[in-house]
């Protein structure tokens, strides 16, 4: 029994463990032949100067305090959040959760592009000044600067802040911070001897979660900080797709796995700390309502930076893509503004009849199939492997592998597109022409996801709950039916739409390894935003509020379609 | 209000005792739910009264209020004659024992204990001194470096108790500090609390929604009723005397037949399903009565006689809980379980003295 048990887990086990040796580990090992094997031709010596060069140090140095100094902020912009979420009633509340939400789901092309819509030369806060101050220039430098990261990376992750530190925060015990003041504590050695010790390892986790996120951010430094600033992950982009310098790449590639995994290994054991033994309460008892003047305005002051952060970027491009404000090329000075669905007619069109262009709105298309494929394979790999993690027995196979399944999450997709390139070019494995290149890539992107999202689904049917039906009379396929499957029918949607979405806004491997004549969505994008002209302009914000909508609807559905706290994202 | 009763004191509350703390008119609501409305009572120095009522009364809320961690919508809370709304709780020198007690996670028992004294500044030795003195008096010394995740339920609850002891709080207050323990531990840990707080002449106030810990642990209880008081009295008061209906419900007595009083040949009578009885002579009009289940026995013999048929009885260990229908009111009557009990289905005659077994709810 115990044997044909832990033959079956092995078995589940397999289809899994081919794709990543396959598209994990093959790739990134020639990534380490590359960036090793040209040292026998002498060229060792070369890339180790490089890399002890005032560039790449430099890029290095960057890399690093801009994550620390974005991660800084997105505390500081959280905490009060989590604050508020985790201990105050007040309507909306639900509806601010889902929102804040959404940034983080956001193609990082679409956040760019909603940040350009807002901020940028041709944004509604520069035309507005140019219209009122009547200017030749846009006043306002925000795309291209230090700031334009910092920003778009807090829009990105405060999120993770207000998610992780809000949900730990909301089932801690209220009861520990009143005892100490009723053992003669103020309110700030409360605070500071119990409440902060015991969050702690949350804002710990969450500050770590949102530094590997800044540390291995490519498409908010490539797109909003423009050519001055470069991350690792920037680095090894132009290493490989402008200077062909594939070694160079490929070191640094390794330097920057080794940075997250390292980062991510910690994070890992900050987790699991996280599971220290507190009583955690049912929210609904640790929540109060709003009651004194100075909770009113902590209250109000917070939503409405909160609100006008996360909405207003968003609302901004939707409204720009529709908005036609300026003169384009060919017409001349006098412009008709107004509404406008010219950016989106655009995108179907072929201006100049060329066999050549593919219009942009093929790239909606080709996204679509790419995300299909990815949810497919995405589940036939996600759902083998979470059956065997939520094995009772396969306890040892789940120790050794559920980090192995975790890794691709701490490997940026610019490492993998790397290494899709260098690994997948040649016999035995010559993909580069295959459809299925950008859907593999994508797949090993989502997979943590979903391996993430199913397994808790899966472990929370207990034992229990299957005898509670059995002994109410229903038989083995009825348990199936109404007890297994609608527990995981709806963690399986919620997998395949992370999946689906994740591959519509993935960016950095696709940077990398897709074809020119098929591009994705976000890389028409980037394509159109790094163009001059009004219409392109339009045109990029129109593709990316399509992009955005898709998207939201399928966190929303996501949000809505979760069984309460089941699940890790 | 109390003071009413003085005379009818039974042991318990010296006379010459200072109040200590006293709730003035306290009312705080949470939306539309009134959970304190307007509950007034005091307690006196070295005294020990039990907030008694089911859950929901709004007991836990008073203690907040009490603490400072709740401010009232209106109402005062005293102490030695001072208002203390302006006192904020870590000034207020009141101890809190909570429900599931709340123990710091992440300190070992030691510095559970300590945390208090820490906060009021005290040298190492003293700290030191103190802990080890508490830990020994709630019976657990040479616990101190033990985790808190890892003791007993009730190890936990003396670690708690050890804990609001430490600082020699004014007032201690414990919320249902017995609540998640099983029977018999409860049992031994409501003793121990009695002897500690009688020991140390603590003030305090206890809740709970048990009356038989009240009755054991409280020099006066307070039943709660909806955010009020709804009779305060020494233990044998309250269940010698039940102020209401809701009191004498909440208390387990369940015999209570509407009657009306009326004069029959001079005397005061009260005329109900089961029969007349003898009643004193302020009582008028519609009441309730209320006949006690212990104080009815099988059998004739009583000055009042009364035939019934059992519909069921219900073994209780040393009682034995007999349910007689007594033209078509079903009454109670608590029996020593050593007796002889008739079946169910059995004509029985119930005989009792009116002046034990009788009382007049208004």
């Amino acid at each position: 029994m115990k044997f044909a048990q832990s033959w079956r887990v092995a078995a589940l086990w397999a289809l899994p463990l081919v794709f990543l040796a396959l598209f994990y580990f093959y790739p990134l090992g020639s990534i380490l032949a590359v960036g090793f094997g040209r040292a026998q031709a002498g060229e060792l010596a070369a890339i180790f100067t490089a890399l002890v060069s005032p560039g790449i140090r430099s890029v290095l140095w960057f890399t690093l305090w801009q994550a620390a100094l974005s991660t800084l902020l997105t505390l500081l912009v959280g905490l009060p959040g989590a604050y508020l979420l985790a201990r105050f009633e007040f309507r909306g509340k639900a509806l601010l959760r889902t929102l804040t939400g959404v940034p983080f789901v956001m193609p990082t092309l679409v956040v760019a592009a909603a940040f350009n819509a807002l901020l940028g030369p041709r944004g509604w806060l520069n035309l507005a000044l140019m219209a009122i101050f009547d200017l030749a220039a846009p006043p306002v430098q925000f795309i291209n600067t230090l700031g334009a990261i910092l920003v778009a990376h807090v829009f990105y992750n405060t999120t993770i802040v207000l998610r992780m530190v809000g949900d730990f925060w909301s089932r801690l015990d209220p009861r520990l911070g009143q005892a100490a003041r009723t053992l003669g504590a103020t309110r700030w050695q409360a605070a500071s001897q119990v409440t902060l010790p015991l969050l702690l390892p949350a804002i710990a986790a969450a500050a770590l979660l949102v530094f590997i996120f800044d540390f291995t951010s490519f498409g908010v430094i490539l797109v909003l900080g423009g050519p001055r600033f470069s991350t690792l992950e920037v680095e090894i982009y132009y290493q490989a797709v402008s200077l062909f310098n594939l070694p160079m790449a490929a070191v640094l590639s390794m330097l920057q796995l080794a940075c997250t995994l390292a980062l991510t290994a910690i994070y890992t054991h900050l987790v699991s700390r996280l599971s220290r033994p507190l009583t955690l309460r049912p929210q609904a008892y640790t929540q109060k309502q709003i009651i004194t003047r100075w909770q009113r305005i902590f209250t109000g002051a917070t939503l409405i930076f909160l609100l006008g952060f996360f909405t207003l970027p968003l609302l901004g491009l939707a409204a720009r893509s529709f908005s036609r404000l300026e003169p384009e090329r060919r017409q001349r000075s006098h412009v008709e503004t107004g509404v406008t669905l010219d950016f989106y007619k655009e995108l179907v069109e072929n201006p100049r009849a060329s066999l050549f262009y593919a219009p942009p709105a093929r790239a909606i298309t080709t996204s679509l199939g790419y995300a299909g494929i990815t949810a497919l394979l995405a589940l036939g790999l996600g759902l083998p492997a979470s059956l065997a993690l939520s094995q009772r027995d396969g306890s040892v196979y789940s120790r050794l592998l559920d980090p192995l399944i975790m890794l691709p999450l701490g490997t940026s997709a610019v490492t993998l597109g790397l290494g899709f390139i260098v690994a997948l070019d040649q016999p035995p494995l010559d993909l580069r022409a295959s459809p299925l290149l950008i859907p593999l890539a994508h797949t090993l992107v989502a997979f943590p996801f979903v391996v993430r999202s199913l397994t808790p689904a899966l472990q929370s049917i207990q034992p229990r709950l299957r005898q509670a039906a059995a002994v109410l009379g229903a038989a083995p396929a009825q348990i199936r039916r109404y007890i297994d499957l609608p527990l995981v029918g709806r963690a399986l949607i919620v997998a395949a739409t992370f999946a689906f979405t994740i591959s519509l806004g993935e960016f950095g491997a696709s940077a990398l390894i897709a074809r020119p004549e098929y591009p994705t969505i976000p890389l028409v994008i980037y394509r159109l935003l790094s163009q001059p002209g009004a219409l392109n302009y339009g045109q990029a914000l129109a593709l990316s509020t399509i992009l955005m909508v898709v998207t939201a609807s399928g966190m929303l559905a996501i949000e809505r379609l979760r069984i309460a706290n089941v699940g890790e994202f | 209000m109390w003071a009413n009763f003085d005379h009818l004191l039974i042991g318990g509350r010296e006379p010459d005792m200072k109040p200590a703390l006293r709730i003035q008119g306290i009312y705080k609501a949470f939306g539309k739910n009134r959970a304190l409305d307007g509950i007034t009572f005091e307690v006196a120095l070295g005294e020990t009264v039990a907030l008694l009522g089911p859950s929901g009364c709004g007991k836990s809320t008073l203690l907040a209020v009490i603490a400072g961690l709740e401010a009232p919508d209106s109402g005062a809370v005293h102490w030695a004659g001072e208002d203390i709304a302006a006192t904020p709780t870590h000034q207020r020198g009141f101890g809190l024992m909570f429900q599931d007690y709340a123990l710091f996670p992440h300190k070992n028992v030691f510095e559970n204990v300590a945390f208090g004294l820490r906060m009021h500044t005290l040298d190492q030795g003293s700290i030191q001194a103190r802990v080890n003195e508490v830990l020994t008096l709630v019976g657990l010394p040479e616990f101190g470096s033990r985790d808190v995740n890892n003791l007993s339920g009730g190890e936990q609850q003396r670690v708690a108790l050890a804990r609001s002891l430490a600082p020699k709080p004014r007032l201690l207050m414990l919320d249902e500090p017995l609540g998640s323990l099983d029977r018999a531990l409860r049992q031994r840990l409501l003793e121990d609390l009695r002897a500690i707080l009688k020991d140390a002449q603590q003030t305090a106030l206890y809740v709970t929604h048990d009356q038989e810990e009240a009755y054991a642990l409280a020099d006066r209880i307070v039943v709660m009723d909806a955010g009020r008081a709804a009779q305060i009295g020494t233990p044998q008061q309250i269940y010698r005397q039940p102020a209401s209906l809701f009191v004498a419900r909440f208390l387990g007595l369940d015999n209570l037949l509407p009657g009306t009083v009326r004069t029959v040949e001079g005397k005061r009578v009260v005329e109900t399903a089961i029969g007349q009885f003898p009643v004193p002579e302020d009582a008028e009009g519609g009441v309730t009565v209320l006949l006690r289940p212990e104080a009815m026995h099988l059998g004739g013999g009583g000055s009042s006689t009364i035939n019934g048929r059992v519909v069921a009885r219900t073994f209780r260990g040393s009682s034995i809980r007999l349910r007689v229908e007594v033209n078509t009111q079903l009454l109670d009557l608590e029996l020593p379980s050593y007796m002889a009990i008739p079946s169910p289905g059995e004509a029985v005659q119930l005989s009792f003295e009116p002046q034990d077994a009788l009382q007049i709810l208004q």
